[in-house]
C-alpha cells in the first residue's frame, strides 16, 4: 500500500486537472434532507469556500467527501475515483492525499503533540526511520510556528495553538487537498485572522487545493478564493467575494449584510 | 409496568448491542492486528486495576471470615472456616465481586473515554488517518478486558484468602500453612475451573458494553456521562445474568 501511495504522489500524470468533482449529491437524515442535488468542481490549486447557515449541511458535505458519511445518491470523484464505490484500501489511499482539519481539532487527548503528529504517518503504512519521522514532525510544527510544543499534551495548549497543531497534523502527510471544517469557529477574531493567514501561507507554500467550510466573513474574503453559497442543500450561488457581494438576490444578500 | 416505548427502546438497544458484538467477532482476527495498543490496554486495564481489586478482595476475605465465624462456632465447625471461606471465595464471591469492581472502574472509564472521543470527533480523525477505529479502540479494549479479568480474579482470590487467614487469626491461631492446606484440600478443579472460565465472560461483557456505550455516545458532555453510567449499570446486571447461566451450565455438567 505504501508503494502505491508513493507512486500516485510522485506521478503528476495520475493527477487530473480537476481534483474533486461532486455531482447531484443527496443526503438525508430521516426526513431531514440536508443535501439535495449539490454539485461542485474543484481544480488543482484552487480555494473554494462553502458558505452556509448553521445546520445547512456544510460539514455533512465534507464528511461525505472524505468518506466519513455515505451519500444517499450522487457521485463524489476525488482524483478520479468515486468515493461511494471504492474499497476501504482505496479510500485509505485517497485519505492519505486529502487532509481534514476538524472543527473541534480532534487532537488525541491521551497523546503528546509529537504522538498526535506521528499517528497518521504510522497509520498510512509509510515506512520511515525514526529520524525521518522526527524531522517531518518538527517541519510540520515549524510550518505552524509551534515547534516548541512537541512534547506537550493537547490539554496544555490554548484554543488557537490546538488549531495550529491540528493543522500541522493535517499537513504532515503533505496532502494535495485540504478540507477545512469551520477553521475559525470558537476562536477570537485575532487568532481567527492568524489561522486564516496560516491557511493562505500553506496554500502558497505547498500549492494545495483547499475546500473551506465556513460562515466567518473574514474567511470568505480570502484573496483568490471562490465562494459557493449553500442554500436548501444545493449550490445556490457561486463566484468570487467581489461578485457575490454585488448580487441582488435576497438569499445571497443576507450572507453579506 | 414497563410502557411500550421503554420495551421498544430496550429491544432496540439489545439488537444494536448484538450487532456491535457480531462486528467485534467479524473484525478481531482481521489485519491489521493492533498488538501494541492491545498490550497498552492490558497494562492499563489489568495492571492499573490491581491495587483496587487487591484492596477490595482483601477486605472482602477478612470481613467474610469475621462474619461467618460466630455461626461456625455455634454449629461447632469452627475448624471448617478456611474450607468454607475458600470455596465461597473461589467459586462465587471472588469472581463476581472482582467483576463488579472491574465493571465500576474499567466499564466506566472505557465508556467515558470512547464517549468523549466520539463527541470531539477523535474517532472520525482516526478513521481519516487510515485507522480502523473499531479495531484500534473496541477490539483492543474488549480483548484486554476479557483476558485481564480472569488474571485479576485469580490474584483477587489469593489476596482475599490472605485476608481470610488474618480474619481467622483475630480470635484464634492458625498457621499460614495449615490455613492454605485446609483451603486447598477442600477445593477441586470443579470449583476452580468454572469460576475461572466465567471470568472470561464477565470480562468480555464489561469490555464490549463499555465500548458499545462509549462508541455510540451522543448529545455532547451529558451523553458522555450517561454512557459511562449506563456502561457500569448494564455490565453489572449482565454479570449477574452470566453468573446465573454459568451456575445452570455447571449444574448440567455435574460440577455443582
Amino acid at each position: 500500500m505504501t508503494e502505491e501511495v508513493t507512486t500516485i504522489k510522485s506521478n503528476p500524470i495520475a493527477v487530473p486537472e480537476t481534483v474533486l468533482i461532486i455531482q447531484h449529491l443527496y443526503k438525508s437524515f430521516g426526513d431531514n434532507r440536508v443535501l439535495a442535488d449539490f454539485s461542485l468542481e474543484l481544480k488543482k490549486g484552487e480555494t473554494v469556500i462553502v458558505l452556509g447557515k448553521s445546520g445547512s449541511g456544510k460539514s455533512v458535505l465534507i464528511k461525505c467527501i472524505i468518506g466519513l458519511l455515505k451519500a444517499d445518491k450522487g457521485s463524489i470523484k476525488v482524483f478520479g475515483k468515486n468515493i461511494p464505490d471504492i474499497t476501504p484500501d482505496e479510500l485509505d489511499q485517497i485519505r492519505a492525499r486529502v487532509g481534514f482539519l476538524f472543527q473541534s481539532n480532534a487532537l488525541y487527548d491521551s497523546m503528546t503533540v509529537r504522538e498526535n503528529l506521528e499517528f497518521p504517518l504510522r497509520r498510512h503504512w509509510i515506512k520511515l526511520s525514526q529520524e525521518e519521522v522526527n524531522r517531518m514532525v518538527i517541519d510540520s510544527l515549524e510550518d505552524v510556528g509551534l515547534a516548541h510544543t512537541v512534547d506537550m499534551m493537547p490539554v496544555e495548549l490554548s484554543g488557537g495553538m490546538r488549531k495550529r497543531i491540528a493543522l500541522a497534523r493535517t499537513l504532515i502527510l503533505k496532502p494535495e487537498i485540504i478540507l477545512y471544517d469551520e477553521p475559525t469557529t470558537g476562536l477570537d477574531p485575532i487568532t481567527g485572522k492568524e489561522i486564516i493567514d496560516l491557511m493562505m501561507e500553506i496554500r502558497k507554500k505547498y500549492n494545495t487545493t483547499s475546500l473551506i467550510i465556513s460562515h466567518d466573513m473574514n474567511c470568505v474574503k480570502m484573496p483568490g478564493a471562490r465562494v459557493v453559497i449553500l442554500v436548501d442543500g444545493c449550490c445556490y450561488a457561486n463566484g468570487s467575494y467581489d461578485q457575490l457581494i454585488k448580487n441582488i438576490d435576497r438569499k445571497v444578500k443576507q450572507f453579506f449584510q | 409496568m414497563l410502557s411500550t416505548p421503554k420495551i421498544s427502546l430496550f429491544l432496540t438497544q439489545a439488537g444494536e448491542l448484538s450487532r456491535f458484538t457480531a462486528r467485534f467477532f467479524r473484525q478481531w482476527t482481521k489485519p491489521r492486528l493492533e498488538i501494541s495498543e492491545f498490550l497498552r490496554q492490558c497494562f492499563v486495564i489489568g495492571y492499573k486495576s490491581l491495587p483496587l481489586i487487591g484492596l477490595t478482595a482483601f477486605i472482602m476475605g477478612l470481613v467474610l471470615t469475621m462474619q461467618l465465624r460466630p455461626s461456625m462456632v455455634d454449629y461447632g465447625v469452627e475448624s471448617q472456616l478456611p474450607a468454607i471461606v475458600g470455596i465461597a471465595i473461589v467459586r462465587e464471591i471472588g469472581p463476581v465481586i472482582t467483576a463488579l469492581i472491574f465493571a465500576g472502574k474499567i466499564g466506566s472509564s472505557i465508556g467515558a473515554e470512547l464517549g468523549s472521543m466520539k463527541v470531539t470527533e477523535q474517532i472520525d480523525a482516526m478513521e481519516v488517518s487510515g485507522t480502523n477505529p473499531f479495531k484500534y479502540l473496541v477490539v483492543t479494549r474488549t480483548m484486554a478486558a476479557t483476558l485481564m479479568l480472569p488474571v485479576l480474579t485469580m490474584l483477587g482470590d489469593a489476596i482475599s484468602l490472605y485476608g481470610s487467614w488474618l480474619g481467622v487469626n483475630i480470635r484464634s491461631t492458625t498457621s499460614f500453612d495449615l490455613f492454605w492446606m485446609q483451603v486447598f484440600d477442600n477445593l477441586s478443579y470443579a470449583d476452580v475451573l468454572p469460576a475461572f472460565f466465567k471470568s472470561y465472560f464477565f470480562g468480555f461483557a464489561v469490555g464490549i458494553i463499555g465500548c458499545y456505550k462509549g462508541y455510540n455516545s451522543s448529545k455532547g458532555t451529558e451523553g458522555v456521562g450517561r454512557s459511562a453510567n449506563s456502561a457500569v449499570v448494564i455490565s453489572s446486571v449482565i454479570i449477574f445474568i452470566i453468573d446465573l447461566l454459568a451456575v445452570q451450565v455447571t449444574d448440567v455438567f455435574g460440577f455443582n
